[in-house]
């Protein structure tokens, strides 16, 4: 039995509301979406904040739309249920849609948000454990202790940043619309991490995320997600790989993007896949060794360490088969690569 | 500012009040305020949907729900699935739970109640799922004992005696019904004989 810490409930109706709840300074407040990322997390102890300001009524927040720009957009209180399942996504966004539909569980997605996904805590399998486990171990340094369990004598924190979204977003060149004390801000979601294990967002703690927005893809884009985790079922990743190919219409790469996650504080982009892959013909065999040559290169520059579950080296072995196959299966139109 | 609720739940077709600070989930309003149960508290975050309960038709975990935000919401738990049953002027047990007896469903019980809802869910939206559709609406319900085969038949069972055929692959029900042990030798499994 694990036991929420006592705090109080807010409920605002809208976004400038949260804000001030959480500028409060008598009051420690966090806010939660779906709860599914934090209450865990405070169940174990990791948080213990006086005040929970709940998203739940802020209607704002759970709109999806697309513009007459072709921008599509999505609150961040939309359900990660919602997210998979919208065709609007589906077609605009295809990594996003597959790489969403694989996070955690049926019951987890109709509760879990896309918000929270962004901005889900980093994990490392020293600190997501009830207060007790990281007691006995004298706890690290990214909650009550000194010491890194994964860098020895390290002095920051490499807890994985482990959101499937977050690699398919950065992989779409997508924006984040940001509300706090001093207005509305929007900034774009590869400038969101830091690297930085304890926090490893740019964002300060008094500001709600508003919406996530995609810009409209090339004509021949194509997307796919790749993810590597212990059961098919319901695990974290050990492994994601989000993939975007634009294919010109002579049938040839114009532009590609290829960003890993569930590896280092931050997702990770992979530097050379773009100048690899353009050019090169998806279904004729120049295509086939870029591929090759991007899986290479991914290999030598992603390297797992032991924060989140499962062997680093065993990791470290699959990056090259998670790139290859979530390449060919984005530009097949196909997707996601994962396992039951 | 700690405050206990007073709450107004809709719960198994009952309009319900109880207190519960803002803290409490509703898997511990449902187990400790109103007794039910059936509801299982087995992780408590998330990972083993033995807490699953419909909220307005949809499987959630309750040992992630905050109680408060159950207000204004219908919330389903295994004890009210036969009499929703019942009122929709079914006699007995829901069909899944009536199946997943007759199939073998189950062994220490405690997946059950997640389980079950989570296979109500998937039927009212979906009454002939295929296999694959009944194992992605399970997912997120673990089971220590029965190895999901049974459990996946179970669901067929349902389906197919809602139309009225046979399942497509034997069920317990299948060979207790004829007569027969459900014992791998009398599905004619070779090599698996225990
Ligand atoms: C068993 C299990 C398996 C899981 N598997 C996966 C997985 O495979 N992949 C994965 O990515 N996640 C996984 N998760 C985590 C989680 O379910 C998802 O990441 C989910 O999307 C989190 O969203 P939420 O709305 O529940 O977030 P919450 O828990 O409500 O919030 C998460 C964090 O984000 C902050 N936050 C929420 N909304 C906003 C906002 N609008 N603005 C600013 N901050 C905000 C909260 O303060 C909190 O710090 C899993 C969880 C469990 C329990
Ligand atoms: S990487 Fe893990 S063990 Fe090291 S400080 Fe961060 S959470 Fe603690
Ligand atoms: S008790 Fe809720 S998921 Fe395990
Ligand atoms: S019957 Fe024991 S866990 Fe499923």
């Amino acid at each position: 039995m694990l036991r929420l810490p006592r705090f109080a409930l807010e409920r605002p109706r809208t976004v400038a509301e949260a804000v001030a709840l959480l500028a409060d300074p008598d009051r420690e407040a966090l806010l939660v979406a779906g709860g599914t990322d934090l209450l865990p997390n405070m169940k174990h102890g990791l948080f213990e904040p006086d005040v929970l300001v709940s998203l739940e009524d802020v209607d704002e927040l759970r709109a999806v739309e697309v513009d007459a720009d072709g921008w599509l957009s999505i609150g961040a209180m939309t359900t990660l249920a919602d997210v998979a399942a919208d065709e609007r996504v589906v077609a605009r966004a295809p990594a996003l849609a597959q790489a969403v539909s694989l996070i955690s569980g049926p019951q987890l997605r109709t509760m879990g948000t896309l918000g929270g996904n962004v901005m889900l805590d980093t994990r490392c399998q020293w600190y997501n454990q009830t207060y007790f486990w990281r007691k006995s171990l004298g706890f690290c340094l990214k909650k009550d202790g000194t010491v890194c369990h994964v860098v020895a004598g390290g002095r920051k924190c490499v807890a994985a940043a482990s959101n499937d979204s977050a690699p398919a977003l950065m992989s779409l060149s997508a924006l984040v619309d940001v509300e706090g004390p001093e207005g509305r801000r929007t900034l774009p979601v590869d400038d969101l991490w830091l690297a930085d294990g304890i926090w490893n967002k740019k964002l300060g703690k008094g500001e709600v995320l508003v919406r996530v927005r995609v810009p409209p893809q090339a004509a021949g884009h194509r997307g796919a997600y790749g993810k590597l985790r212990d059961r098919g079922s319901i695990d974290f990743p050990l492994l994601g790989v989000a993939a975007r190919l634009d294919v010109g219409d002579d049938g040839a790469v114009a532009d590609a993007d290829l960003v890993a996650v569930a590896l280092a504080a931050r997702p990770v982009r992979v530097r050379g896949a773009r100048e690899r892959l353009v050019g090169a013909r998806p279904g004729e065999a120049s295509f086939r060794e870029a591929v090759e040559a991007v899986a290479d290169e991914a290999h030598r520059r992603l390297t797992p360490l032991e924060n989140v579950p499962g062997d680093a080296e065993y990791r470290a072995a699959m990056v090259p088969v998670y790139v290859r196959r979530t390449l060919l299966a984005a530009a097949e139109g196909a997707g996601p690569v994962h396992h039951l | 500012m700690r405050r206990m609720r007073s709450l107004r739940l809709k719960v198994n077709g009952d309009e319900v009040e109880v207190g519960a600070p803002d803290h409490w989930t509703l898997l511990e309003v449902l187990r400790y305020r109103l007794g039910l149960i059936g509801s299982k508290q087995g992780c408590d975050k998330g990972d083993c949907g033995a807490c699953t309960v419909l909220v307005d038709g949809a499987p959630v975990l309750s040992c992630l729900t905050l109680a408060a935000l159950a207000e204004g919401r219908e919330v389903t738990t295994i004890e009210g699935l036969m009499p929703a049953h019942v009122a929709r002027g079914g006699a007995g047990a829901d069909p899944v739970q009536d199946a997943f007896d007759r199939c073998g469903a189950l062994q220490c019980g405690f997946c059950q109640p997640g389980m079950m809802l989570s296979a109500r869910a998937l039927l009212d939206r979906t009454p002939f799922p295929t296999r694959e559709e009944i194992q992605q609406a399970l997912a997120g319900n673990l089971c220590r004992c029965t190895g999901y085969t049974q459990i996946f038949q179970a669901v067929e069972q349902v389906a197919a005696e809602a139309a009225g055929i046979e399942p497509a692959e034997p069920t317990w029900a299948t060979y207790r019904e004829a007569g027969q042990q459900p014992s791998p030798r009398a599905r004619g499994v070779k090599g698996e004989d225990a």
